[in-house]
């Protein structure tokens, strides 16, 4: 084989070596990543899709700083089992908000794409304080110290303009809203119709029961969201995606 | 500019840091953010004190007719630490899986499986086999090029920024630090820092393999080469994202949802394809021949299968996501190359092999070379599985289950881990000048623990793997499910316990090398000295 005896020429050249190889290696991604950003199927258009409130979006930061997503999987596949278990597939329109995704790699607990509304706030407010206590064979840890932690929120709105700045379509209203929309979906006495008109379907509730919006409130929020925004009756699947 | 003027300006450069530290730790919005400003900031200052007291002093200068093996003797003992703390967090959220109550509810929250588990998958994968590969690699392009490693002390930064790197992402993901990307968990801050130290260690590399005195640039070179490079695309690519504010460690990803996911396992298979293989690869193709005493089996081969698997590996990625939202159309490609990339595995793995050729009798009487080869054995396991798992068919039934983790451990363990050890075994009598290992026959216990470690480990992942996937589909004749979730959990805790005390196996293998290790330096005869140091320049 001749054309191996001209390699030669490569390895006896150190940047000849170094740009080849760095050539070869950018090939797979660029024909699989960079179609995903103009291919118009890749997100489904769907109705019901808005971004996180304030309150889900903290609760959503505590769901990763926890590392929920090492033993959660948030993404149902089109399998009869899992529709039966867990409803509808995921809809890749579901995550478009999701700066990063959380989809998971393992399930080590149940899927929680879709496990909102399903269980109670006093549900998962006894699960997050002693999981075994509601699911005897849960390996699940402990995580009473949630409700013991309160939140202030003070730096909200730089976290809803970050997320404006990546594509999340936060209008000003609702950065500028931010604080008060955080405070007003934890306390169902508030006067809570503009954040409700900001964000349709958002739940106001006391999630954990107690005075004063601790971490506990901010995950149930989101736990309570997950899945349910999507309104399926519009759906239909893309036979060509 | 001389060094006098140099010196200066580093002392200003480090005044300023460590003040700039001092400030955003007042600042800090939370608690992980501080504390890594806390410890830039005395890591800061203890190197400006160092600095200011060799001021003025005379320069040592540095000796440029000897190889640069003061790091690697660092790399060779950082290798070992990290490995030994890896493996024990390994074994601790074993337990935790099959024992919940060691997530001790009064570390509210800082030692749960969560949190610990990125400590373990970063500190095996990123601290052992990352010190690994940094001073296997200083140690080849040096041999291979007849040169002293280029940049002066820039090796010596590589080593400590990498460390410095480790404590980081360590102490982060304790301190709630993460932005959740699998294998890439570190917030921005740290992986700015690891961008610059990866570039130090590029310029390490690839300024050696310039002024080399041989003209061909060795085979294992190329490895380490495509492995530095392309990890650096990888990550960057993975990690842009923009921070909340300069004063909290809080980032948003730029990326999200379907393209996202798919950046996030273009980059996660690639640490496994460029991390955990072409670089270890590199590894294997010095210190394999060096210990069987024979040449490279084909050089045609590796010439085939170096290629091949770089272009190769990097489109595997969406095999992952097989069935999720992500478009069929690039989970069908990820499959399709995962399937291919089998050949140039195997091509690697054959060409290890086969260099024993003439020299197979060594198996009985080495168990170094036997810790080499099985580790091969190992890798072509682990890239044989791989390509199965990514057939669409398979992968609904494996997907989400223990069988990926057993598949990782039998790689990581089976392959990374044999394969270090065993140039671990090599490196420290040659790095130390001793004539020998302390004892041969602790290798031959560590090699033991270890393979039974792994096979009980892998073992009970394909069992509780294959079991909780066929209960998790399981309908009955009126086509209801059958268990519910927790069923399937309480089925897996015998194989749960199975794979811990694996674990402890191995952990066990690794304390012995350590010891072992140990005693070498400390008490095997010293080599005696040649007649002229080997000069390098």
């Amino acid at each position: 084989m001749s054309i191996l005896s001209k390699h030669k020429f490569i390895e006896t050249n150190a940047s000849l070596l170094l740009i080849l190889s760095f050539l070869v290696v950018t090939i797979g991604g660029l024909v699989q990543i960079v179609p995903l950003f103009y291919l118009e199927n890749t997100i489904e258009k769907v109705e019901g899709m808005r971004p996180y409130s304030p309150l889900e979006l903290t609760g959503r930061d505590i769901y990763v700083r926890e590392g929920c997503y090492v033993c959660h999987s948030q993404m149902i596949r089109p399998m009869r089992d899992e529709v039966e278990r867990y409803g509808h597939y995921s809809l890749a329109a579901e995550s478009m908000y999701d700066h990063p995704h959380q989809w998971g790699s393992k399930r080590t607990g149940p899927d929680l794409a879709r496990v909102g509304g399903r269980y109670s706030d006093d549900w998962h407010l006894d699960h997050l304080r002693d999981p075994q206590s509601v699911v005897p064979e849960s390996i699940m840890p402990k995580y009473g110290f949630l409700e013991r932690t309160l939140l202030e929120s003070e730096h909200i709105e730089d976290l809803l303009k970050t997320h404006a700045i990546v594509g999340v379509p936060y209008t000003d209203e609702m950065i500028e809203a931010a604080a008060a929309d955080f405070r007003a979906q934890a306390d169902p006495d508030s006067d809570y119709d503009d954040m409700l008109e900001r964000y349709p379907g958002a739940q106001v509730r006391n999630f954990d029961g107690q005075p004063g919006i601790s971490e506990a409130d901010a995950l149930i929020a989101y736990l309570q969201m997950l899945g349910t925004l999507v309104d399926f009756s519009t759906f239909t699947p893309d036979a060509n995606r | 500019m001389n060094t006098g003027t140099q010196n200066y300006v580093k002392l200003v450069v480090l005044a300023l840091a460590t003040l700039f530290a001092m400030i955003a730790a007042s600042y800090a919005r939370d608690l992980a953010y501080q504390v890594h400003m806390v410890i830039f900031m005395i890591v800061g200052a203890g190197l400006f004190l160092t600095t200011l007291r060799a001021t003025d002093e005379p320069i040592k200068p540095i000796p440029t007719n000897e190889y640069f093996d003061s790091v690697v003797r660092a790399g060779v003992i950082a290798t070992a630490f990290w490995g030994v703390v890896g493996f024990l967090v390994g074994v601790v959220i074993a337990f935790q899986l099959a024992f919940p109550s060691l997530n001790f509810e009064w570390a509210e929250g800082y030692a749960n499986f969560g949190r610990l588990r990125p400590l373990h998958t970063s500190a095996v994968i990123f601290a052992f086999g990352g010190n690994a590969l940094i001073a296997t690699s200083f140690f080849v392009v040096q041999r291979t090029s007849a040169a002293r490693l280029w940049g002066g002390n820039l090796g010596w930064f590589v080593f400590w920024g990498y460390q410095l790197f480790i404590v980081l992402a360590a102490t982060g993901y304790l301190l709630g630090g993460t932005q959740s990307k699998e294998y890439a968990e570190p917030e921005w801050y740290v992986d700015i820092w690891l961008t610059i130290v990866w570039v130090a260690y590029l310029a390490c590399f690839l300024g050696t393999i310039v002024k080399r005195k041989e003209p061909h640039i060795y085979v294992a070179n190329w490895f380490f080469l495509g492995f530095i490079v392309t990890v650096a695309m990888l990550h960057i690519v993975n990690n842009i994202s923009i921070p909340v504010s300069i004063w909290g460690s809080k980032s948003v990803q730029v990326f999200s949802g379907v393209q996202d996911a798919m950046v996030q396992w273009w980059y996660g298979h690639n640490a496994v394809g460029f991390f955990l293989t072409a670089g270890f690869l590199g590894m294997m193709y010095y210190f394999v021949p060096k210990q069987a005493e024979r040449p490279v089996f084909s050089y045609k081969l590796s010439i085939i299968h170096f290629w091949a698997l770089i272009f190769l590996y990097i489109w595997a990625g969406p095999h992952h996501l097989h069935y999720t939202a992500l478009p069929d159309w690039a989970s069908t490609l990820g499959m399709v190359f995962s399937i291919i990339l089998w050949m140039p595995s195997w091509g690697g793995m054959i060409n290890g092999l086969m260099t024993l050729q003439g020299a197979w009798d060594k198996l009985r009487t080495d168990p170094v070379l036997r810790m080499m080869v099985t580790s091969l054995a190992f890798y072509g396991m682990s890239t044989f599985e791989g390509p199965m798992m990514s057939i669409r068919s398979v992968n609904s039934l494996s997907h989400y289950t223990d069988w990926t983790i057993g598949h990782v451990h039998s790689g990581a363990l089976g392959w990374n881990g044999l394969i270090t050890f065993g140039a671990l075994y090599y490196l420290v009598p040659v790095l130390w000048k001793r004539e020998r290992l302390y004892s041969l026959s602790l290798v031959s216990w560590h090699f033991w623990l270890a393979t039974i470690g792994i096979v009980l480990y892998a073992a009970s992942m394909w069992v509780t793997g294959i079991m909780e996937g066929l209960m998790w589909r399981e309908v009955d004749a009126n086509g209801f499910l059958v268990n519910s979730f927790a069923d399937t959990v309480s089925a897996k805790f015998p194989m749960y316990v199975v794979r811990g005390l694996g674990g402890v196996l191995f952990l066990s293998g690794a304390v012995i090398m350590c010891y072992n290790l140990w005693m070498t330096v400390r008490a095997a005869p010293a080599k005696a000295a040649l007649g002229t140091a080997v000069p390098a320049e």
